[in-house]
């Protein structure tokens, strides 16, 4: 029934669902926690109940993300011990402590503090949640360190020895897995990204309320403080894209030629904001269709020098001695080398000829870098390249939208400040249809690091294909199909309650505003006559907002109206 | 003593208060709880450790996998 696709495939697919239904809610934790925590600074250090409304507010709203988005990824690690075992035992000592620490900081660090934000309010004092706000968007980025450490490892492993009798990698050096500048460097890329995404999605909310006429000091204040994470977060992004492009440059360099589509490499390399290709051919190349190119800027956009060498698939794939580059068919020859030596080692060891075991061992060592590419057959070059033509897109979709969401951030905060936002209903819109857009380059972000690693699992040491388990693909079909059902259901539903949120509203009377907090700490006479709560002027707020208080709250005790003051 | 209740009143009195909002969120947690101890027991046995009893078997196990790639 599901023959369509292979067991590989489909423990690919069902990785991939997972692992991107759990990054659907990660970035927006990781960047909303900071928001959220610099907004109840504010509010430590002014005392304003505004600046408090608009923190249990943008709370409530991460509060819906984080419970949909936690754990989801502890599934990961499940499908891991079943459809990856071969890759599991592989990698087990490496991988499994950061992942055992991340699972740790985020489940007991986050939980508990996120408890005190929900529930601490004038419980605990306004330090301790102080304290605590700013322990989550912490404690978020600490969780994210552990498990980019280990994804990081993946795409340029350090700090390792391979064990030949365990057949395991083992660690020689926590600080060599620390410091893989491969994982700071996606660190850096996740946080700055996760800024900027938690940056559009509240800008998008609040210009939503600006659109209906509600909430207006609240959306502007948000807008003005956001904006500015924004700009922060944009630069932050370019910053960690261009280290991220150099470490690929560096470290994956057929990745690089993937993702810019470079067939044929050389100096004064090219970039090509567009092109087209046509298919697959058994070499593993394409023929470009149609593109627009810029000499000598993929060089100095990788190297920093316009003349500098970048190669290109063809040239990766195939014999280039004058640049150090062995060709595809002999590493291939050398890894199947290497893996005969390997068996005949264990071979040797069973049966106690040690003489010969380690003279097998000492052949194994000689061609142990090419180890992975045994897997391959010098016939099929094509399962060495990623597909070229989806990471290309994907990668020019993702900086694309960096770009132009760089340059949104100042206009709204230029608006903002100016207090003309609801003038520009063309740009309030604008930031509200953003928001399915950057979790679109988000997940691409993420499909481009992942699908540009293969086919390897673990890069250049372990193909994908050689890390599952042998199991059932119907089983693994079934699974990912009941995934989807399951994982839209939650979607679903928590998509609704942060609507249902949304439409509540943070319920802020004008009165609450910082202003007119200020007019009535200094003269009440100057209070308006015609205060009226916000909350109540549209049926659905009020509705929304009557039920709330019936099941659950107790109403806020009325205070006087300005009018029977001035009685 | 003192702080361990105050701890158990804190949680005790923010979970009695909770709103409907806090409500939808609990149903959505325990659902995942119950979704995530569902599959980690029938649907994601980890193969290695429920098959072999010791990390010789399993590493023998595994370099036959690896090993033999045209097996």
């Amino acid at each position: 029934m599901f023959e369509f696709l292979s067991l590989i495939d489909w423990s690919r697919a069902q990785f991939a669902l997972t692992a991107g239904f759990h990054w659907i809610f990660v970035p927006f934790t990781l960047g909303i926690t900071y928001i959220i925590a610099t907004m109840e600074t504010v509010y430590f250090f002014t005392g304003s109940e505004f600046w408090k409304k608009l923190t249990q507010f943008w709370t409530k709203i991460f509060a819906v993300n984080f419970a949909v988005g936690v754990a989801t990824g502890i599934i990961l690690e499940f499908e891991f011990g079943t459809n990856w075992s071969n890759y599991s035992w592989f990698v087990g000592d490496i991988f499994g402590a950061p992942l055992v620490i991340e699972w740790l900081a985020a489940f007991f660090l986050e939980t508990t503090f996120l408890a005190v934000m929900l529930l601490g309010w004038d419980k605990v004092s306004k330090r301790f949640h102080l304290a605590s706000a700013w322990i989550v968007a912490f404690g978020g980025s600490f969780s994210a360190v552990w498990i980019l450490i280990a994804n990081g490892w993946m795409q340029h492993p350090t700090g390792m020895v391979f064990n030949p009798d365990t057949l395991r990698n083992e660690m020689i050096s926590i600080w060599g897995v620390v410091s893989n500048p491969v994982a700071l460097t996606k660190l850096f890329h996740a946080i700055s990204s996760a800024i900027t995404l938690a940056s559009v999605v509240v800008i998008g909310i609040s210009s939503w309320y600006l659109l209906k006429g509600r909430e207006k000091e609240f959306a502007y204040k948000t807008i003005g403080l956001v904006a500015i994470f924004g700009i922060i977060g944009s630069i932050m992004n370019i910053i960690a894209g261009d280290l991220a492009g150099k470490d690929m440059a560096k470290y994956q360099p057929m990745k690089v030629a993937a993702v810019e589509g470079l067939y044929d490499g050389g100096e004064y390399a090219s970039f090509a904001p567009f092109a087209f290709f046509g298919a697959q051919k058994a070499d593993g190349t394409r023929d470009v269709l149609w593109s627009i190119e810029m000499p000598g800027v993929l060089s100095w956009l990788l190297f920093g020098d316009t003349s500098a060498y970048v190669p290109g698939i063809r040239d990766l794939l195939q014999w280039d001695p004058a640049r150090g580059i062995v060709s595809a068919p002999e590493r291939i020859r050398n890894g199947k080398i290497a893996i005969e030596s390997l068996r005949q080692y264990k071979e040797f060891m069973k049966n106690g000829n040690v003489k010969d075991a380690q003279n097998a061992l000492n052949n194994y060592k000689k061609y142990a870098a090419d180890f992975g590419y045994g897997y391959f057959d010098e016939n099929n070059l094509g399962e060495l390249v990623p597909n070229v033509p989806f990471l290309f897109w994907a990668f020019r979709y993702m900086v694309g939208l960096g770009f132009f969401i760089a340059l949104f951030f100042p206009l709204m905060w230029w608006l903002a400040r100016k207090r003309t936002l609801e003038k520009c209903r063309p740009v309030l819109l604008f930031g509200l249809i953003l928001i399915p857009f950057v979790y679109i380059s988000s997940e691409l972000g993420w499909a481009v690091a992942e699908m540009g690693r293969q086919p390897w699992i673990v890069y250049e040491v372990l193909p994908t294909k050689a890390a599952i388990s042998a199991t059932n693909a119907t089983t693994v079909a079934l699974i990912f199909f009941g995934f989807f059902i399951i994982f839209t259901l939650l979607f679903i539903a928590a998509f609704r309650i942060a609507l249902n949120q949304i439409k509540v509203g943070p319920q802020i009377a004008e009165k609450e505003t910082p202003e007119n907090e200020d007019d009535e700490n200094d003269t009440p006479a100057e209070v308006p006559a015609a205060k009226k709560v916000i909350a109540r002027k549209t049926p659905v707020r009020k509705q929304a907002a009557k039920k709330e208080e019936t099941v659950t709250e107790k109403p806020a005790p009325r205070k006087r109206t300005p009018k029977k003051q001035a009685e | 003593m003192q702080i361990l209740r105050s701890v158990f009143f804190f949680y005790y009195n923010g979970l009695r208060n909770m709103t409907i909002f806090g409500r939808n969120l609990w149903k959505l947690v325990i659902f995942k709880v119950i979704f995530l101890v569902i599959i980690a027991n029938f649907l994601f046995p980890n193969l290695l450790k429920e098959n072999f009893n010791n990390d010789t078997d399993r590493a023998n196990h595994v370099a036959e996998n690896l090993l033999n790639p045209g097996k």
